[in-house]
C-alpha cells in the first residue's frame, strides 16, 4: 500500500488556492493553440470545462452519448445551487459553507478541496447571471434564496424546480460560443469505450459512434472525464437511463484509482416505486422540505387502514400524526441532511408505519405551509379577516409559484393532487459521492487523465448536502480544472499532435472490438435488462441504506455469479454497425457488474458508519451513525489488479486542521 | 391492458421504412408510455427480433430526448407532458396506438423512431449565448437588478427542452417557437440586450438554412409544447427581428 499524495498546498486554508494558482505553471496563449483536450461528458462539469478550456485557447473535443450536450443529466437537477454570497445577511461566509459541507459529509472529505469549493462558489453565481441564467428574483429585482438540508442559513440560488436545466443551458450557451468560434468540436451520440495510454500518460480515447457503430480513435494531450456518477448500478435510481460508469471504469482498469465506491446518496424525497416494470425513479426536490412536513401515522392501526385504502391521510388529526423528523431532530427538523432523513424514513417503514400499498412510503405534507402563506398573503393584500377558503386559495398560489412544476410532475406520475392530499415519498438512489480519486489539481492517478464533477470523489465525503452538486460541477469546470490542467500541459508545449496511428491506439481499438464481439457471441436468452434488474436488486437489498457483513459477503458472491451468467447467457440483438440501444446497454451493464463487486468490497471493509454508509454493526444507542475516526479517517482508493474484489487498497489520510472532528448532531 | 401497436420501422436514413404491427399485454395504467415500449422491446429481444429504437434518457420530462408522434400528436394525447411522462392510464384496454417519429425535413430519421435534431443545435451555435468569458471576472450578481416580471418571462422562455414537438406539430414544420424561446430568454435580460440584434439575425438565418418551414401563426406549436412555451415569444422574435433588420 502506498500513501497517496493529495498535493494540497501548504499554508492557511483561506490562502491555499490563491497561493497554488500563483505558483503553478501556465501555458502561454500561443502554445495553447497547439494543445488538444478531450472532455468526456457534457453536463455541468464537462460543459463548463469545455467552454472555459476553449476560451483559454485549447482545442477541445467533447463527447456525449446524448444527441446534444444540452441533454446531459445535470439538466434534471431541481432545487438549486449553493453559494456563500450572504445576500440574506444571515451570517453566511466561505468558512460556514466549508464547515457545513465537511460536517454534512460526515468528515470524510478533503479540507483543502472543500474550502476551495466554498471560495469560488460566489463567483459561480456572478458568472451564471452574466451568461443570462434566469435565476429566481424578488420584487426588488435582486436574487432570491432558499434553504436546503443540513444548514442554518439561506444560501441556495434557484430557478423554480429547474435550476439544473438553467445552469446546464448556461454552460451549453458558453459552449455554443466556442463551437461557433471553431474552438470546440462536438462528438454527440458517441460513447467513450476506452482510455488510451501512451508512455503511461492519458493520450486519447476509443469511442463508438452510436449512429454508425464505427469504432474511432481520438487523441489529445489530456483527457477530462466528466462522465457523472454510477447510481444506475442500482438499476432503479433518479439517474437518467443512459447514465453509466463506463468512462470512469475504463479509466480505473487502466490505472486510475477508484475512491470510496460505497459512498452513495439515497435521497429521501422521491416518488415511491409503483410496479415491477418501472424503469426509473423521480426525485421530488429537497427544496420541498423548506415547506413540506414529513410524517407517518402515530398508530399502527391508522397506517394499516391507510394502506388498505380505508382511511385518508387528510382525515387523520394532528394528534394522530408523528412528524418524526421534527420529533427526533428539533434543531434541524425537516431540513436534516439527506442520509439522516432517508434512514429515518426507512426506520419508520421497517417498523410498519409506512403508508402506500407497499408500506414503503411516508407523507410530505404542505397543508401547514399553504395555511401559513395564505394568511400572510391575505394580510399583505389587506384582508384582515380572510375566510378559510380564501386562505387556502391564496396559500396554494404561493406554493404554486415556488414549486409549481414539481407539483405538476408529481400529479402527472401519481395521478394525485398534492395541493389537496399529502405527497407520498420514499428514499431512492440519487448521487454517488465516490468516484475516481483525484488530487488537488483534479488529476487521477493516471498522468493527464482528469476527473471533474460527480465522476470524482473529492468534495462531498460520505454524504453530499443538497444544492452542492451543481456548485461542485461548475466550480470544477469553470474555475478549477482550466487552471490546474495548465500545470501538467506546460510540459507538453513541444509535444506536437498526438498520432493515433500507433501501437497503443491499435491495441486499445482491438480490445474494444473484441469486447463488443464477445457481447454478441454470448447469443443467450436473457435481455440485458434482465441482468441489470437482478444486479439492482442485489445492490438495493444488500448494499443499500443499511449494510451488514453477512449481506455484503453474499452480495460479493451473487454479483460475481451474475456477471459470469451475463457473459455466458446475455442476448444482444442487432448489429454492431448501426444504431443499437441493446448493445449500448450491454456494454454499460457489463461495467456495472464489475463496479458492483468493488462497491460491496469497499462497504465490507469500511468498518464504521459514516454519512450514507450505514453499517448496522456500528451505530449509537439511538440508531445514529457511529464513525471510527481512529481507524477509518481515510479515503479508500482502490487499484484495479484483475478481479474487482482483489483490488488493492491505497489510503489517503484525511487531515483536519481547521475543523474539529465531532459527532455529527442535528438534534 | 392489451394494446395493438402500429410502429414505424426504418433501418437507417436511406431505408424507405414502413409500419409494423405488434401486440403488447399486461400493461398497467401506472406505467409510462416508454415503459410500455420497454415491455415490447424485451419481448422482441427474447424472440430474437431487433427491438424498436427510440430516444429517451431522463424519463422525467426535462432532457428533451424523447419524441414520438403518438396517434398523430407529438408526445401523445395528454397536454403539457413529454412522452416519458405520458402514462398508460390515458389509454384503454384494446386501444390501437400508432407510433411514428417526429416528421420534418430538418429532422431526418436515423433509425425507427430516432431522429436527428442537430439542426436545433446549429441554431443555438449561431447565437444562443451571451459573449461573456467564463473565467470568473464578472461583476457581482446583484449589481444589475432585473424586474421580476422580465426575469420570470425570461425563465419561462428558457424552460424549452428542445424536443422538437413544436416542429412536429406545425403543418409547415417551422422552428419558430424553439428559436423564439431562445431569442426571448436573452432579449428579456439586460445582459442579453447588447448583442440582441446580431443574435436574432444569426439565429433566424441559421433556422432558415436548416430547411424549417415558415410560421403561419396556426398556434399548434403552443398547444403541443410539453412545457407550454407561449406564442408571445414568436411575437417578440418578430419584433426583435424587425428592429434588428432596420437598424442593420
Amino acid at each position: 500500500m502506498t500513501v497517496l499524495d493529495s498535493k494540497v498546498p501548504e499554508g492557511p486554508i483561506e490562502k491555499k488556492w490563491t497561493k497554488h494558482k500563483n505558483e503553478i505553471n501556465l501555458v502561454n496563449p500561443a502554445n495553447k493553440r497547439n494543445i488538444d483536450i478531450i472532455v468526456v461528458g457534457t453536463g455541468l462539469a464537462g460543459g463548463s470545462s469545455a467552454a472555459t478550456l476553449a476560451e483559454l485557447g485549447y482545442n477541445v473535443k467533447t463527447f456525449c452519448f446524448q444527441d446534444s450536450p444540452r441533454r446531459a443529466h445535470s439538466i434534471a437537477a431541481q432545487g438549486g445551487i449553493n453559494a456563500s454570497k450572504n445576500y440574506q445577511g444571515d451570517g453566511d461566509s466561505d468558512f460556514r459553507l466549508f464547515y457545513d459541507t465537511v460536517k454534512g459529509g460526515d468528515y470524510r472529505s478533503r479540507e483543502g478541496n472543500v474550502y476551495r469549493l466554498a471560495e469560488v462558489s460566489s463567483n459561480i453565481i456572478d458568472q451564471c447571471v452574466a451568461q443570462g441564467v434566469p435565476f429566481a428574483r424578488e420584487y426588488g429585482g435582486l436574487l432570491d434564496n432558499r434553504s436546503f438540508g443540513g444548514v442554518l442559513v439561506s444560501r441556495t440560488f434557484y430557478a423554480k424546480g429547474q435550476t439544473g436545466q438553467q445552469l446546464l443551458l448556461g454552460a451549453y450557451s458558453a459552449m455554443n460560443r466556442q463551437i461557433n468560434r471553431g474552438k470546440i468540436q462536438t462528438f454527440n451520440r458517441h460513447e467513450m469505450m476506452d482510455l488510451v495510454l501512451v508512455d503511461g500518460k492519458a493520450r486519447g480515447i476509443i469511442a463508438r459512434d452510436l449512429v454508425t457503430g464505427e469504432i474511432e480513435r481520438h487523441s489529445a494531450h489530456a483527457v477530462v472525464l466528466a462522465s457523472g456518477g454510477y447510481g444506475n448500478v442500482f438499476y432503479l435510481s433518479t439517474n437518467a437511463m443512459g447514465s453509466n460508469v463506463m468512462a470512469a471504469w475504463r479509466a480505473h482498469k487502466k490505472g486510475a484509482f477508484f475512491a470510496n465506491p460505497c459512498f452513495t446518496q439515497i435521497h429521501p424525497t422521491c416518488i415511491p416505486v409503483s410496479g415491477d416494470l418501472q424503469s426509473k425513479l423521480t426525485l421530488m426536490s429537497e427544496s420541498l422540505r423548506n415547506d413540506g412536513r414529513i410524517w407517518v401515522p402515530k398508530h399502527k392501526k391508522d397506517a394499516e387502514a391507510i394502506r388498505e385504502g380505508k382511511l385518508k391521510p387528510t382525515e387523520l388529526g394532528e394528534e394522530d400524526r408523528d412528524y418524526y423528523l421534527e420529533r427526533r431532530y428539533p434543531a434541524f427538523g425537516n431540513l436534516v441532511p439527506r442520509d439522516v432523513a432517508s434512514r429515518a424514513a426507512k426506520e419508520r417503514c421497517d417498523e410498519d408505519y409506512g403508508v402506500n400499498k407497499t408500506g414503503q412510503a411516508v407523507y410530505l405534507d404542505f397543508k401547514a405551509a399553504i395555511e401559513r402563506y395564505g394568511k400572510e398573503k391575505a394580510f399583505i393584500s389587506g384582508h384582515k379577516n380572510p375566510g378559510k377558503e380564501e386562505i387556502i386559495k391564496l396559500g396554494e398560489e404561493v406554493i404554486e409559484s415556488k414549486y409549481g412544476n414539481l407539483f405538476e410532475m408529481y400529479e402527472k406520475i401519481t395521478d394525485q393532487n398534492p395541493y389537496k392530499t399529502p405527497m407520498m415519498i420514499f428514499p431512492a438512489v440519487h448521487y454517488t459521492m465516490g468516484g475516481l480519486w483525484v488530487d488537488y489539481n483534479l488529476m487521477t492517478t493516471i498522468p493527464g487523465c482528469y476527473a471533474t464533477g460527480e465522476a470524482n470523489f473529492s468534495d462531498h465525503g460520505a454524504n453530499r448536502l443538497g444544492a452542492s452538486a451543481l456548485m461542485q460541477g461548475l466550480a470544477d469546470g469553470y474555475f478549477v480544472l482550466p487552471y490546474t490542467i495548465g500545470d501538467y500541459l506546460s510540459d507538453d508545449i513541444r509535444t506536437g499532435r498526438i498520432s493515433t496511428d500507433t501501437e497503443e491506439f491499435e491495441q486499445a481499438e482491438k480490445e474494444v472490438k473484441e469486447r463488443v464481439q464477445k457481447l454478441f457471441d454470448a447469443k443467450g436468452k436473457n435481455p440485458v435488462d434482465y441482468y441489470h434488474k437482478k444486479l439492482g436488486k442485489i445492490m438495493w437489498d444488500k448494499c443499500g441504506m443499511s449494510r451488514n457483513v453477512p449481506d455484503l459477503e453474499k452480495a460479493l458472491e451473487e454479483i460475481k455469479e451474475l456477471r459470469d451468467d451475463f457473459w455466458a447467457n446475455v442476448r444482444v440483438t442487432g448489429k454492431q454497425g448501426t444504431k443499437n440501444a441493446e448493445l449500448e446497454k450491454a456494454g454499460r451493464v457489463a461495467d456495472f457488474l464489475e463496479l458492483g463487486e468493488l462497491f460491496a468490497k469497499d462497504a465490507l471493509e469500511r468498518n464504521e458508519s459514516c454519512g450514507g454508509h450505514f453499517r448496522e454493526e456500528y451505530q449509537t444507542e439511538d440508531g445514529e451513525a457511529l464513525r471510527d475516526d481512529e481507524n477509518y479517517r481515510f479515503v479508500s482508493a482502490w487499484e484495479y489488479v484483475g478481479n474487482p474484489r482483489d483490488a488493492k487498497l491505497h489510503k489517503e489520510e484525511l487531515i483536519f486542521e481547521n475543523i474539529e472532528l465531532k459527532t455529527r448532531s442535528y438534534k | 391492458m392489451k394494446l395493438n401497436l402500429k410502429i414505424w420501422r426504418q433501418e437507417d436514413a436511406k431505408d424507405k421504412g414502413g409500419f409494423q404491427n405488434y401486440k403488447v399485454d399486461g400493461i398497467d395504467g401506472d406505467m409510462s408510455f416508454l415503459e410500455m415500449l420497454d415491455v415490447l422491446n424485451n419481448t422482441l429481444v427474447e424472440e430474437g427480433v431487433d427491438p424498436v429504437e427510440f430516444d429517451h434518457d431522463c424519463r422525467e420530462g426535462i432532457c428533451g430526448s424523447c419524441s414520438l408522434q403518438i396517434n398523430g400528436e407529438p408526445h401523445g394525447p395528454d397536454r403539457r407532458v413529454t412522452t416519458c411522462q405520458l402514462h398508460m392510464r390515458k389509454f384503454k384496454d384494446g386501444d390501437d396506438i400508432v407510433i411514428e417519429p417526429f416528421r420534418a425535413t430538418a429532422f431526418p430519421v436515423i433509425k425507427d423512431l430516432v431522429i436527428d435534431r442537430s439542426a436545433f443545435d446549429r441554431i443555438q451555435h449561431a447565437g444562443g449565448y451571451i459573449s461573456v468569458n467564463t473565467s470568473g471576472n464578472t461583476q457581482d450578481a446583484n449589481s444589475i437588478p432585473i424586474e421580476k416580471d422580465n426575469a420570470d418571462d425570461s425563465f419561462y422562455a428558457a424552460t424549452c427542452i428542445g424536443c422538437g414537438a413544436c416542429v412536429a406539430a406545425c403543418k409547415n414544420a417551422s422552428a419558430m417557437l424553439f428559436t423564439a424561446a431562445k431569442v426571448s430568454q436573452f432579449a428579456l435580460l439586460p445582459q442579453g440586450e447588447v448583442e440582441a440584434h446580431e443574435r436574432v439575425l444569426s439565429m433566424v438565418d441559421q433556422m432558415d438554412k436548416e430547411g424549417f418551414g415558415n410560421c403561419t401563426n396556426t398556434g399548434a406549436c403552443e398547444i403541443e409544447c410539453p412545457k407550454g412555451i407561449s406564442l408571445e415569444n414568436i411575437a417578440r422574435l418578430n419584433r426583435e427581428y424587425l428592429g434588428a433588420s432596420f437598424s442593420g
